[in-house]
């Protein structure tokens, strides 16, 4: 990574840090303000749960910060930090080259679809392997290595000598993680990795992602998921997004416990959770209304038409992060003023 | 033979699906399934994806046959039941409420088909007092919802409508697969509300079928927990999840992410 732009002045404890990232669908149907003003550091060593209503810009952001937009997402201003480069700055085929896999990996939703139906899991990882090099790999030894990798991860050996029809649903999911992190990248951003899966699959796809933080394969791990309780199995810090904005951001248990934002206090009400020692809570929330159309984003706080505490200069103004004293954690609204 | 308040008695309903001719191949879609739904009761039917449920459901729809076993309603056999008198009866919700509207037609088709299907042909006003009759019950705007095409309206009020549309026809029994699946959190407590609220005021009884455990428990009165085609736990809703007692269920148990507790993972 020689040609990358080094920025020394980063503290070397921040592995990702963005600042004021804004990424706009743009198209016939107008412009769509799915990511705009978003701005996050992640320590190292961190499991970052980010969630939301669908539609709130989870997968944009996660898009935006692997690089890999569909066409009609348009980059359209701030920073990415990963490290100490920008990944803003670099071209498209550096940032597949050399940043993609080695630094950073991004397992997007439905991945489990890229696998090659034609070909066994082995020789798919020989053709990514040949793509990431570029040369031909020596079979055997990489054979080897991937057989330790998948056997570290707690997943059989054999996967690698089926077709991916024979495998099912979680087990093409680890298979997809297990090969995405064979470069041990430093940051590995997985979006809604479990919403297809059923519970008992789930809780293997935890237990791995667990396993490979602690083998040091992986240092830092950004969840994205809409389930908040799935989120709080594995995640230290959560951060809460509505309308292509952060809203609250802070450790897990306070978001559950001790939420601040109006929206999240709605949406972690409205969780219908299975409670093992007793009956679930009588009194579920709703949000009233919907989630905007990001065409027509709503002036000031965007989620002031449906805030049950609503002020005027709500309508306005955007709130900007306010820490309330004892509370301890950023949090987009102007009631902490 | 039936008790009085058993509404839907089904008696070791079993449908094994087979495929190919030379070597058929054999997958036990649900097996000497045995239940019943009293009057006024939501009954949960909770397990893991392939374990069954949307194929009692289906059989019970009357949408396939079962190999073997018999569906009894109100004390008698549903196939001796007209199928049009039968949907009078029997009404569902599908997991998506998309699937269930021509996207060619606006939705109000959908409430017009059920008045004509339910009353037979009545005036417009008389029409539209039942929707809005309906509505109100629900809480839906009317101005939001009608006149639209169903791409203008987001899930949890299509499901809504449906809701309301099931109302006009006013069933005893509602079947809901997976209700709220395609539905987003902060929107999905207020369909299980709403479910609640008919089962209350109107009486209906409600088949839920789901493969969350926290809904099963919000919103159930007994449970019955399948696998495989197979009914391993049946009991109390209380009394299956917090004592389970087939190490299948408390495994199930075990897997669900949980608001209230961490994993204890090694």
């Amino acid at each position: 990574m020689t040609n990358l732009k080094k920025n020394p002045s980063q503290t070397s404890n921040v592995v990702l840090a963005i600042d004021d990232l804004k990424g706009y669908y743009k198209g016939t149907f107008g412009v769509v303000f799915a990511v705009d003003g978003v701005s996050f550091k992640v320590n190292k060593g961190e499991i970052v749960g980010i969630s939301g209503e669908s539609g709130c810009g989870k997968t944009t952001l996660a898009e935006l910060i692997s690089g890999t937009y569909v066409p009609v997402l348009h980059y359209e201003g701030g920073t990415i930090m990963i490290e100490d480069c920008n990944i803003c700055e670099i071209d498209e085929e550096t940032l597949r080259k050399d940043v993609c896999c080695t630094t950073l990996a991004y397992v997007p939703q439905a991945s489990m679809n890229s696998l090659n139906p034609v070909k066994k899991i082995k020789n798919f990882i020989f053709d990514v392997m040949t793509e990431r090099t570029g040369a031909k790999p020596d079979k055997p030894k990489v054979l080897k290595f991937v057989i330790n990798h998948f056997e570290t991860l707690g997943l059989d050996e054999t996967v690698l000598e089926r077709y991916p029809h024979e495998l099912s649903g979680g087990m093409k999911q680890r298979t997809i993680i297990a090969i995405s992190t064979l470069w041990n990248p430093i940051l590995l951003i997985i979006d809604e990795p479990t919403s297809a899966l059923d519970v008992t699959t789930q809780k293997l796809l935890i237990q791995m992602l667990l396993n490979l933080k602690k083998k040091g394969i992986i240092g830092t791990i950004i969840f994205i998921s809409h389930d908040i309780p799935t989120l709080r199995q594995i995640c230290d810090r959560c951060i809460i997004m509505y309308a292509g904005r952060i809203v609250e951001d802070g450790n897990m248990e306070d978001i559950i416990n001790s939420p601040l934002h109006p929206y999240t206090k709605g949406l972690v009400s409205s969780i219908v959770s299975f409670n093992p020692d007793g009956s679930p809570e009588s009194d579920l929330g709703s949000i009233p209304g919907q989630p905007p159309d990001l065409r027509f984003p709503p002036s000031g706080c965007r989620f002031h038409p449906r805030c049950p505490e609503s002020m005027p200069i709500c309508k306005t103004e955007h709130p900007p992060f306010f820490e309330p004293i004892n509370k301890g954690h950023p949090v987009s609204c102007w009631l902490y003023k | 033979m039936i008790e009085n308040n058993a509404l839907l008695e089904v008696d070791k309903l079993t449908k094994i699906y087979t495929s190919g001719l030379i070597r058929p191949t054999k997958v036990v879609g649900a097996k000497e399934v045995s239940f019943k739904i009293n009057k006024g009761e939501i009954l949960a039917l909770v397990g893991e994806s392939g374990s069954g449920k949307t194929t009692v459901a289906n059989m019970i729809l009357r949408l396939i046959q079962p190999t073997s076993g018999l569906i009894y309603f109100n004390g008698k056999d549903i196939n001796t039941i007209r199928l049009r008198e039968y949907y009078k009866l029997v009404q569902v919700i599908f997991q998506d409420p998309y699937g269930s509207f021509n996207y060619f037609y606006k939705v109000d088709r959908v409430l017009n088909k059920a008045i004509e299907f339910r009353y037979g042909k009545i005036s417009k006003s008389k029409k539209l007092n039942l929707i809005e009759n309906a509505f109100k019950e629900i809480g839906i705007n009317t101005e939001e919802v009608l006149g639209r095409y169903p791409y203008q309206i987001s899930g949890g009020q299509l499901q809504r409508f449906l809701l309301a549309r099931t109302l006009i026809i006013r069933p005893k029994l509602l079947i809901a697969d997976e209700p709220t699946s395609m539905i987003d959190a902060s929107s999905r407590a207020s369909i299980l509300n709403l479910l609640e609220f008919i089962r209350k005021e109107e009486g209906f009884s409600v088949l839920f079928i789901t493969h969350d455990i926290g809904q099963a428990q919000y919103l159930s009165d007994r449970v019955l927990v399948m696998k495989k085609g197979l009914v391993v736990e049946r009991g109390q809703t209380k009394d299956v999840f917090l004592h389970p007692t087939h190490p299948y269920t408390k495994n199930l148990l075990d897997s669900v992410p949980s608001l209230y507790r961490q994993w204890e993972l090694d």
